[in-house]
Parts: C-alpha cells; sequence; structure tokens
C-alpha cells in the first residue's frame, strides 16, 4: 500500500519545525519515519502535514555531558549500537539498539523517534526508564527536560505536545552498573513478544517492554528487591499492577509468566556483570 | 516537490509527489526495476537499496527523504560489465531460485560485510533477519556470504 | 532395486552446473510482471469486502470518481454481463459434488474478507488506490462461518442456492470389513486428532496481471505471474468468451509460487475484460496485505487417523477421516487437494487394510487450494505422527517402529492398498542414512543426559520417512479422479543452422531452474556443451503446448518429454549421418555429438554438421523433410515416489516454551538427479517452508472471520536468523517408469519436515506426559502444554 495524500515540509532548525507542526492540527514530525511511515503505508496514520525533522543540524550524534551522555534524538540505532561512549557509559543502550528490528531499519531508524513514538512493543523506552533517562523537548513556550518515567502515558501517548519537538535523551552515566537486557520473540526481527532492560546500581530499576499499553517499570519486581527479596522471588512479581495485552503471539497471562522469567534471567545475568 | 539526488553514480532531478516512496520512485520515476517489492510493511527486504553505502528499505523512505543522498541499487552494483564479488558468489552458490528477493539479499549482503568483514555464520544469519525469502531456505545464501568475505 | 551412486561426473546429466538463470536475476536485468512498462496503460485497484459473510446493500462509487486520474469505476452488477462462464474449477471430485458460482466481482452478496466488490480503474497506481479508499459499500452483515464444526452443523449455509455447506464427501475404501475386522483383532490401536492449519503461501513475488489489447489487429497478451500460462489460457477463454486463438498468455520471469499461482484468479479475468471494454492496456498488481486474503491459502483440515497394529507394532490397518475447508468458493484445484493425499496415509509401510472418507465444507475464508505438496504433506503428517504415538504405545524406539513397519526394498515394485504401484524405493536406506548422518545415537545419549540433569533446555529428537506422489500425473488416472485435463507434458528439440540447440518446453519454472536442467538433458544426448543449449517456455505464442508447472511434476513429465524428443532428433539426424556417410545406420555409432561409422572411425560427421545439412536440405534422403526437430507428448505410465528420512533436533526452553531448531537431516531419494545443486537447493527450501508450517506460521482468523495476519509482521514467515545450516544427503534409486530414472524433488522437503519437527518437540516433551502439540508449536502452546501437564 501507499500513503494517503500529505504535505510536506522541511523543517531546518527546530524552532522551524515547532512553528510547523504548530501551524497544523494532524501534523506529525518525521525523521527516520521507520515508525510511522509503516502506519501511513497501511492508512492506520494519515497526517495532513509531515514535518521533517531530519536534516535539523545538531539533532544527531552522542555527546558526553560530565554526570550524563547525551543522544542527539536523530541519532541513529546503528550509530548508538557503535558509538564508544555509548559503549563505556550506557552498554545496556548499544545492546539494546544494536537487536532493533533489523539492520536496515538501524540504518534509518532514530532514537527519538523511537521515543517519541511511544510504542510499549519498543525497546528503547524500556532502556530508558531502566536507565532512569530524560528527554528534551523544545515547543513554542522553549525547551522542559521530561523524566522517563513521566514521559510513556499510554499506547503510543505520550507526554510530548504535538508541536514539541524531542532533541535530545540524557542517560545518566552508569559506567559501573550491572545491566542486562532480556528480549523473547519468535524472529530475530520482530518486536519483543516481551522483553525487560535491568540496571543495577545500588538500586535496580526494571524497564518492561509490551507488558502494558505504554513503556513501564517492573515496580513489584523493584520493590521486592529493595526489600531483599532473591532474583527469583522478585522475579514473580514483575507484572504486579501491570495488565499485559493478549495479542497472537502471546495471552496476558503467558505474558506475565515470561516477564518473571526474563526478570530473574535479567537479574541473575546482571548479578555476573 | 523538487527532488535531486544522485542514483547509482548519476545525479537526477525530478519532480515528485511528497507521498512517493523511494522504491516506487526508483521503479517508476528512474526506471530501475531491479528493486523488487515483496510487502509492504517493512517486512520482506527485497527492496534494500543502498543510501550513502548503507542498506536501508526502500518501501519505508519517502522519495523525497533521499534528497541529497546517493542511491545504489542492485543495477549498479556491477561494474564493466563484470558482477560483483558478492553476485559472483551467490551464483557459484546456487543462493537463489526465484530471484525475487535476491536483489535486496545482495544489497543486505554487501551493506553487512562492509560493517561486518568477517563474520560467523550465526552473525550472517542474524544479519539478515531483515530479509525473507521463500525458496532457498537461507541455507545457499548463508553459504554465499560467507563465501564472499572469504574472497 | 538398489541403491546406487550418482552418475559418473563426466556427463552432463549429473552434474552441479551453475545456473543459466542467474546473471539476469542477480543484475536486476529479470522481467517479472511489475517491471514490465507498457505505454497508456491503465491501473486497477479492487475494492475488496471487510466483512466475511454479508449482502452488499449498496455501492456508492461517486466519492471514487472524484479522485483525480479516476476514470472509471466498476461494480460486480456492472461487469455481470461480461462473462461467458464463472471462475473456473477444474476438478469435481465427485458426480454431486456442490460448487457455488464465483464471480471476478461479487454480486449481492461477500463470503470473505477480500472477495472483491468493485474494480477502481485510473491513471497512475497510487490514483487507482486512493479510489479504491473512496469506494464506499453498505453492507448487511450476516452470521460469518468460520470454524470447520460450524460449517458441518449448516446452521447458517454459505450458499444459499446449494442448501448445504457441505461440498462434497469422498471415500476410498476398498474393504471396509477387512479394517474393521483389523481394529478388533488389533493388540495395539491409537488415534491422532490433528489440525492442518491454514497457511499463507507467501511467494516473495505477489501477484500481477497486465493485459495488452489489440482487438483490431491481433490479439489480447496477457502477462501474468502465474504457473500455469498454458491452463490459464484455456480459461481465460471460456470465462470470457474470447477466442482461444486471440489470447496469448506471457508467464515472464515469476518470482515462486509454491500453488499459489497454480490458480485462475478474479484479477486476471477482470484485466482482460477491462482491456476489452475500455480498449486500453490494464495493469493489476497486488500488494502483499491484499493477498493475504486475496490470493489462495493452503492446507485447513481437520484429521482423524487411527492405526491397529499387531503385538509387534506391525500397523495391520488405518483409518482415516478428513474434515477440509474449502474456504468461501472452489478455486481451479480445490477440492482435488485431500484427494493427493489420499493415497498417501499408509505412508512407506506395509499396511494390507485401509479407509479413508474426505467431507468438504465451505466457511467464510479465503478459498483454499494447493500448497507445496498439496494434500501429501498433511497426509505425511498424519501417518507420521501417528506412528509416533504407536511407538509409545508399544514401547520402541521410533527409528525401531518404522523399520519394522517399512515396505521393504524387495517388495517393489509395490502395490499400495490404496491402490497405486510404488515404482521403487529403499527406506530402510533412507532411514539408516539419516540415522547416521545425524549422530542419532549421540544425540538420544545427550538427551537422557539433559533428561537426568532436569535441564531447563530440553532435547528433541524427530524423524519422519516420506514418501510422495509426483510427477503428476498419468492422465488415465486423472480421468478416474474426474480431474477435467490430462497430465501429460509437451517439449519440442530442434537443432538450429549452426548447431545450436533450441528446446521448447511446456513447464513453466518459476524458480526451479528448468532452463539449467532442461539444457543438462538435451545436452547430455546430444553431445553438445549445455551452453549451447537455449530452453523457451512461458510463452503460449512460443510453446503452444503445455500443463504448466506443480505436483512436482516437472521434471519426472516435462523433462522426460525433453529427453523422448531429444532422442527423437538423434534418430532423424543418424539417417542423414548415414545417408552422407554412405553407411548403413545401424553401422554407426553416436557419441560425444559425432556420428562415426563402427570400425572407420575417420569416416565421421559431428551433429553441428548434420545440423546444417538437414537446413540446406541440399543432400537428404529421399522423401525426408528438412531441419532437425522432433517433438514428444509425454504421459506417464505412472507416478514416481520420492522418498526420504528427516531427522530434527529441537531444543526447548522449559521455561519459555521456546523451540529452537538446532539441526536438521535430510536424506531424500529423487532418483537420478539432473543437477544436484538444485536437488540440494529444492530441499533445503522445502525444509524450511515445513519447518515454518511446524513452528511459525499460520494464518489466524478471528470469530467474525478477519484475518489477523495480514501483513508479513503477523504472518510469520521466518528469516535465516531462526534457522541452522542443514544436513543433506542423498540415496539414488532411480525410477523404472521413465528412460531418465527421475521422480521429482519440488516438494519433497516441505512434506518431510512438519512431522519431523513436530515428531522432535513431542519427544523433548514426552517426559512430562505430552505426546501432541498443534502445529505451529508457538512458545505458548508448548508453555500451556507444560503447565496442564504439571496440573
Amino acid at each position: 500500500m501507499i500513503p494517503a495524500k500529505f504535505d510536506y515540509a522541511r523543517a531546518s532548525s527546530v524552532e522551524e519545525a515547532v512553528r510547523l507542526l504548530s501551524s497544523e492540527e494532524d501534523s506529525k514530525a518525521l525523521a527516520g519515519g521507520h515508525s510511522l511511515l509503516p502506519l501511513m503505508r497501511l492508512r492506520i496514520a494519515a497526517p495532513t502535514l509531515l514535518v521533517d525533522i531530519g536534516r535539523i543540524k545538531g539533532l544527531s550524534g552522542v555527546r558526553d555531558k560530565g554526570d550524563a551522555v547525551g543522544i542527539g534524538a536523530l541519532t541513529r540505532h546503528a550509530d548508538v549500537a557503535s558509538d564508544a561512549t555509548v559503549g563505556r557509559e550506557a552498554p545496556l543502550l548499544a545492546k539494546v539498539a544494536s537487536q532493533i528490528g533489523d539492520p536496515q531499519v538501524r540504518h534509518r531508524g532514530t532514537f527519538g523517534g523511537s521515543i517519541a513514538h511511544g510504542d510499549p512493543a519498543s525497546d528503547l523506552p524500556a532502556a530508558c526508564l531502566a536507565l532512569g533517562a530524560s528527554f528534551v523537548a523544545v515547543g513554542p513556550e522553549g525547551e522542559r527536560v521530561i523524566p522517563a518515567d513521566d514521559f510513556f502515558q499510554g499506547f503510543l501517548t505520550t507526554s510530548l505536545e504535538a508541536n514539541e519537538v524531542l532533541t535530545e535523551i540524557l542517560v545518566p552515566k552508569a559506567a559501573g552498573a550491572r545491566w542486562s537486557f532480556q528480549k523473547f520473540n519468535r524472529r530475530a526481527q520482530d518486536w519483543a513478544i516481551v522483553g525487560c532492560a535491568v540496571v543495577q546500581n545500588g538500586l535496580t530499576r526494571i524497564g518492561l517492554v509490551n507488558m502494558e499499553a505504554a513503556p513501564v517499570r517492573a515496580k513489584g519486581a523493584e520493590e521486592a528487591l529493595a526489600d531483599g527479596a532473591s532474583a527469583g522471588e522478585a522475579a514473580g512479581h514483575a507484572s504486579d499492577g501491570l495488565e499485559p495485552p493478549s495479542d497472537l503471539n502471546a495471552s496476558s497471562e503467558f505474558r506475565r509468566h515470561l516477564a518473571s522469567v526474563l526478570v530473574r534471567r535479567g537479574l541473575e545475568e546482571a548479578g555476573k556483570s | 516537490m523538487e527532488l535531486s539526488l544522485t542514483v547509482n553514480g548519476k545525479a537526477r532531478t525530478d519532480d515528485v509527489e511528497p507521498r512517493l516512496l523511494l522504491v516506487h520512485y526508483l521503479r517508476d520515476v528512474a526506471r530501475l526495476t531491479g528493486t523488487n517489492i515483496g510487502c509492504d510493511t517493512s517486512s520482506c527486504g527485497a527492496c534494500t537499496v543502498h543510501m550513502d553505502g548503507e542498506a536501508v528499505k526502500s518501501c519505508t523512505v519517502l522519495a523525497v527523504q533521499a534528497d541529497g543522498h546517493e542511491i545504489t541499487t542492485i543495477e549498479g552494483l556491477a561494474s564493466d560489465g563484470t558482477m560483483h564479488p558478492m553476485q559472483e558468489a551467490f551464483r557459484q552458490n546456487h543462493a537463489l531460485q526465484c530471484g525475487y528477493c535476491t536483489p535486496g539479499m545482495v544489497m543486505a549482503a554487501t551493506s553487512f560485510l562492509k560493517e561486518n568483514p568477517h563474520p560467523t555464520e550465526a552473525e550472517v544469519r542474524e544479519g539478515l533477519e531483515g530479509n525473507l525469502c521463500r525458496c532457498t531456505g537461507y541455507h545457499n545464501i548463508v553459504k554465499a556470504i560467507l563465501a564472499a568475505a572469504q574472497s | 532395486m538398489t541403491t546406487t551412486e550418482a552418475p559418473p561426473e563426466e556427463r552432463v546429466f549429473g552434474q552441479r552446473l551453475l545456473r543459466k538463470e542467474d546473471p539476469e536475476l542477480l543484475t536486476g536485468e529479470a522481467r517479472f510482471v511489475a517491471d514490465v512498462d507498457v505505454h497508456g496503460a491503465l491501473y486497477i485497484a479492487l475494492v475488496r469486502s471487510t466483512l466475511a459473510h454479508a449482502r452488499i446493500v449498496s455501492i456508492d462509487v461517486g466519492p471514487a470518481l472524484e479522485v483525480p486520474g479516476v476514470t472509471a469505476v466498476f461494480t460486480g452488477a456492472d461487469l455481470e454481463q461480461e462473462w461467458a462462464g464463472p471462475l473456473p474449477c477444474a476438478w469435481p471430485v465427485t458426480e454431486d459434488m456442490k460448487a457455488p458460482t464465483h464471480l471476478p466481482l461479487a454480486v449481492g452478496k461477500v463470503c470473505y474478507t477480500g472477495d472483491a466488490v468493485a474494480v477502481v480503474v485510473a491513471e497512475s497506481e497510487y490514483q487507482a488506490r486512493d479510489g479504491a479508499e473512496a469506494v464506499v459499500v453498505e453492507y448487511e452483515p450476516l452470521p460469518p462461518v468460520v470454524d470447520l464444526g460450524d460449517a458441518v452443523s449448516d446452521r447458517v449455509v454459505i450458499h444459499e442456492d446449494l442448501g448445504t455447506n457441505k461440498s462434497y464427501t469422498w471415500e476410498l475404501s476398498p474393504d471396509a470389513e477387512a479394517v474393521d475386522r483389523a481394529f478388533a483383532e488389533a493388540t495395539h490401536r491409537v488415534h491422532g486428532h490433528y489440525i492442518q492449519q491454514r497457511l499463507i503461501p507467501a511467494a516473495m513475488e505477489p501477484r500481477g496481471v497486465v493485459v495488452i489489447p489489440q482487438p483490431f489487429g491481433g490479439e489480447y497478451t496477457v502477462i501474468s505471474a502465474t504457473q500455469i500460462p498454458h491452463i490459464l489460457k484455456v480459461m481465460l477463454a471460456l470465462t470470457s468468451g474470447i477466442s482461444e486463438t486471440s489470447i496469448r498468455v506471457i508467464a515472464p520471469a515469476v518470482g515462486g509460487g509454491f500453488g499459489s499461482k497454480l490458480d485462475v484468479y478474479a484479477e486476471e479475468l477482470l484485466s482482460l475484460v477491462l482491456a476489452r471494454r475500455l480498449k486500453r492496456p490494464i495493469r493489476w498488481i497486488e500488494t502483499r496485505s491484499e493477498g493475504t486474503q486475496a490470493t489462495i491459502q493452503g492446507r485447513g483440515q481437520i484429521q482423524d487417523i487411527e492405526l491397529a497394529a499387531d503385538a509387534d507394532g506391525r500397523i495391520t490397518a488405518i483409518r482415516v477421516k478428513l474434515l477440509a475447508d474449502m474456504g468461501a468458493y472452489l478455486q481451479l484445484v480445490t477440492p482435488g487437494v485431500p484427494l493427493l493425499g489420499a493415497f498417501l496415509y499408509a505412508g512407506v509401510y506395509d499396511v494390507p487394510a485401509y479407509s479413508f472418507s474426505c467431507t468438504s465444507v465451505f466457511t467464510n475464508l479465503t478459498p483454499t487450494d494447493a500448497y507445496r505438496g498439496a494434500g501429501r504433506p498433511e497426509a505425511t503428517y498424519a501417518i507420521e505422527r501417528a506412528i509416533d504415538q504407536l511407538a509409545l504405545e508399544v514401547g520402541v524406539d521410533p527409528a525401531e517402529i518404522r523399520r519394522r513397519n517399512y515396505i521393504k526394498p524387495d517388495q517393489f515394485p509395490y502395490n499400495s492398498v490404496a491402490g497405486l504401484v510404488y515404482d521403487s524405493g529403499n527406506y530402510v536406506g533412507s532411514l539408516e542414512k539419516a540415522l547416521d548422518l545425524s549422530g542419532y545415537g549421540e544425540l538420544r545419549k545427550e538427551q537422557e543426559r539433559r533428561r537426568e540433569q532436569n535441564d531447563p533446555v530440553q532435547l528433541g529428537i524427530g524423524l519422519s520417512t516420506y514418501m510422495e506422489m509426483c510427477g503428476l500425473a498419468p492422465s488415465r488416472v486423472l480421468a478416474s479422479l474426474r480431474y477435467v485435463a490430462g497430465g501429460w507434458e509437451a517439449a519440442t528439440v530442434r537443432l538450429l543452422p549452426t548447431g545450436k540447440v533450441q528446446v521448447v518446453t511446456g513447464t513453466s519454472p518459476h524458480g526451479q531452474g528448468h532452463e539449467t536442467s532442461w539444457s543438462q538433458i538435451a545436452a547430455d544426448r546430444l553431445g553438445v556443451s549445455p551452453d549451447d543449449v537455449e530452453v523457451l517456455h512461458g510463452d503460449t505464442a512460443v510453446s503452444p503446448y503445455g500443463l504448466d508447472s506443480y505436483g512436482s511434476r516437472s521434471l519426472a513429465v516435462g523433462g522426460v518429454a525433453v529427453a523422448i524428443a531429444t532422442d527423437r532428433v538423434i534418430e532423424k539426424a543418424r539417417q542423414i549421418a548415414a545417408h552422407q556417410l554412405e553407411a548403413a545406420e545401424e553401422d554407426l555409432e553416436f557419441t560425444a555429438g559425432t556420428f562415426r561409422v563402427k570400425g572407420s572411425p575417420e569416416k565421421s560427421m559431428p551433429l553441428g554438421a548434420v545440423a546444417f545439412e538437414a537446413f540446406t536440405a541440399h543432400n537428404l534422403p529421399d522423401g525426408m523433410e528438412p531441419n532437425l526437430e522432433a517433438s514428444s507428448h509425454f504421459d506417464p505410465p505412472n507416478f514416481t515416489f520420492p522418498f526420504g528420512t528427516h531427522v530434527c533436533v529441537v531444543e526447548i526452553d522449559t521455561e519459555t516454551g521456546g523451540v529452537r531448531l538446532r539441526g536438521y537431516t535430510a536424506v531424500d531419494d529423487c532418483g537420478n538427479q539432473v543437477n544436484p545443486l538444485i536437488v540440494e537447493g529444492q530441499v533445503h527450501g522445502g525444509v524450511v517452508q515445513g519447518v515454518a508450517q511446524a513452528l511459525f506460521e499460520e494464518a489466524s482468523y478471528d470469530s467474525q472471520g478477519n484475518l489477523l495476519t495480514s501483513t508479513l509482521v503477523d504472518y510469520l514467515v521466518p528469516a535465516a536468523s531462526e534457522f541452522p545450516s542443514l544436513t543433506t544427503g542423498t540415496t539414488v534409486t532411480p525410477s523404472p517408469t521413465n528412460l531418465l530414472g527421475v521422480k521429482g524433488v519440488g516438494e519433497a522437503g516441505t512434506i518431510g519436515a512438519a512431522p519431523a519437527v513436530i515428531n522432535a518437540v513431542c519427544d523433548a516433551l514426552s517426559p512430562y506426559g505430552i505426546h501432541d502439540i498443534d502445529m505451529p508449536a508457538t512458545p505458548e502452546r508448548v508453555w500451556t502444554a507444560i503447565q496442564e501437564a504439571a496440573r
């Protein structure tokens, strides 16, 4: 299939992008297009204006920001996966980025696009939740920083306003942290049926893939660990309070089970790292 | 809207609809029909071309996004009447049957080897995760890519 | 029949020649139907039903006509007068089979999601699709029939004029009493209930058709992504009313078929009649999410198989009952698919009593039809699963139960209880080779270790020995099965003035490499280089006779026809050479492409020189016609029966239910091999498609008949990342029924693989008391089975 007709505008700066996005109600920002264009081709999404932010200078690349790593929103998955700073300071992210989709997708898809799309089946949101990342957004009122915990609101819904542009992902440095990423799927190219990102840096934070309408943390397991539970015991609480979706790949019940297995494995692997 | 890019080393300028997909631009405007279309969800990889030397799925790129970029299609791989070593490796190893996924497979494989010149078999298989073939069972495709890496 | 070595390397026949087809496919030069650019063509897009079962209340085409570029929109009612006949079904399997009228555009009601209700014609593809989106159809929903049991009940009758959802019941029961007696006397009885889920063929190239009309000066040229240009031509003539002499069908480069392009489709007919009506070329290219609904699906059967066996586990009778899902309508060979399996439920085993019955029903789902193997994978799955259950019941190893039941090598030709004569076979030889190649003994030890250690990752080893009936087909047998065409194949071989060779074949390759293999067959006999042979195919103007490619028939029927025609050419050449060399024909020997007088080797004449003499006709024997050309229309005397044994090794993560294919060994015997490289490729691809049925693929529908797996995101065609390398081996047991000793290999891998995989999965899970699992064996199914077993 092919997308329905739309207007197209190319922004040369974040400010211009914000202005363009504000100019039309059904506008959408386009970066790599690897979340949006598939939906448009099946005509599940039909924005009337696409604002191409892909050429805005300065939104791509990884910067060392002292206590955090700043990853430009337009940085492609392939570049995140191979970046030396990311590999040193946030190796979990490199691992997660290296497993998104397939190589072609990783050459085009962007970190910011994946976050802004807010897909519960995507891996990067879970990793950002586990890492305690935050997102820099620029809108008509200027810039604001949104912690990952406050960002993902519901199915494909984030706290990003329609006329805001996500510009950067800030990831606290965690060079010594223990971590693990577990992804369970049937074909390598597919989204995870369930996944989990575990980061242990004193406290343990666990981000889950595909366990709710939005990307979420495994709070039940985190709290159990804080109370001194073993990996196995804590993993049993991985889906506490969550309502995992049911679909062709897994029922809600099976997802709960998978989450407990993957979280236990994640905790065990992190413990060894 | 106006689009200027390089396709297989030749500069082109065309006026295109914003919604025109790169794959349709290559096939219908640039008249390079070697790049095939096998799905509408970025799943099959038949439409894989190189954008600035890297494999991308041209069904999931708008033609206007390719403005200013260099595109290489399967037609641009052979030079001076000689097939690219990857094409030759596919032939030597019987890595194609109906040949429909083949241009995309070859483009994915050449991009993959550029990033990982000495892969293991497992790495080759992972590297092909975005390309579907219904005929070969992948066995000989993997063999061909490993052979190309050797040469 | 003994296992022999492959033909020696110096012969062209049997060599691993690189394919002639490859360079154009590797460089993008090859022209698939979507690559055919016709100046002035109009594009069509179809409006398809979004409901499985509904009356069409109204269709508003007005909004579509306002879309820029849209030139016309037609509904089913608008085109009803265009048809001389409905979409064809060529296999009325019983005299009283019920067949609904199936028009290319539905009139009055729709019977599955995807059923076409209107066609939009526009100046470009994008405009045609925009137009199709704009058509407004109002439906009155009717209750959909999705479940086969529900269909049988006739609670809702889909085709009211038929009065029932049952299309036919077909039986094969040579001696019902013997079967009853065997079950009454049996020591062991096992019953298997298996579901053959619907599969989406998903050839990588979607379908497509371009029709170029020349109503005044010539003919309608139909370029279609089809496996069957010859059959399509006849059917287009019958359904459109256009004379067969005015239709030319071309199958260009075709990107795989697997049965899905062995059909006559609504879009082909629509394109033809719209070209006739609008007097412009018409072009239609399918999208994948359209094709998952509008192209036939495979399988769709519920199987009940019972085995009776004596105390040693020797099978004494088999009883099979099938319920087969035809889908909403009957396509070209839909009703015949279960029959292709009907003869094979006894598999490779020496079974004295047998009965088979199949009832086929309509549902509100996409029509089913032939998909790689067509009936034979289903049959093989049932018997190979059931014999594993028998092994458990008797308490012997799966390899041993098979050894006890195989037809022995000295029993060939073997008269099967179902009425076939198996040409040749050595099943135990293939088993022993497969066990050896796979390291079966070591695998069993590793399995034991993992079981003892309670390893969360358990090992499963699965066997299957398959046999298939291919080389479709002796025409008289087809007549007895009420198929409306024959099963012969045609070939013409001619020598050109320069000594080059032209082979014209009625087969229509779409990935199988016939250009290479047929060149090898002809070159081997003629003593020329295969490079000097060209193979023409896929165009009814070039190869007027042919019955096309499906059912692993091409080599065993079409390839043999090439050999026969070649020999006829040599015979004529021999007469010319004898005349020119002034020798008696019987004194000539023909070796390495040259006629020599025996005892006087200096008196010789190469074939090229004979060809030139035949062309100039200056000095031919009295009364002989010029040129060297001969044809054959080969009607095979019997089917061929390739066979093999596959060993599958899986690892099951018992915590997640994930099944990983760790290793796969396939030992196949397709008789003599023309080109082992191509044989291996067919086996690799076939195995992966069979594994895909076992572990990944299913056309899933919701209770309303909506296809949930309409894209390749949801329909899981596996990639390279899901497989290990495969181990292949062969045995060679030539077929005595054709002069090449060949059998066919296109479907073998698929037939052998699914039962081997599920036997492996069940083997891994047998300590839990789990002995069956539905396909595909998804992680959730495996995990759920483990949970339920623990309860």
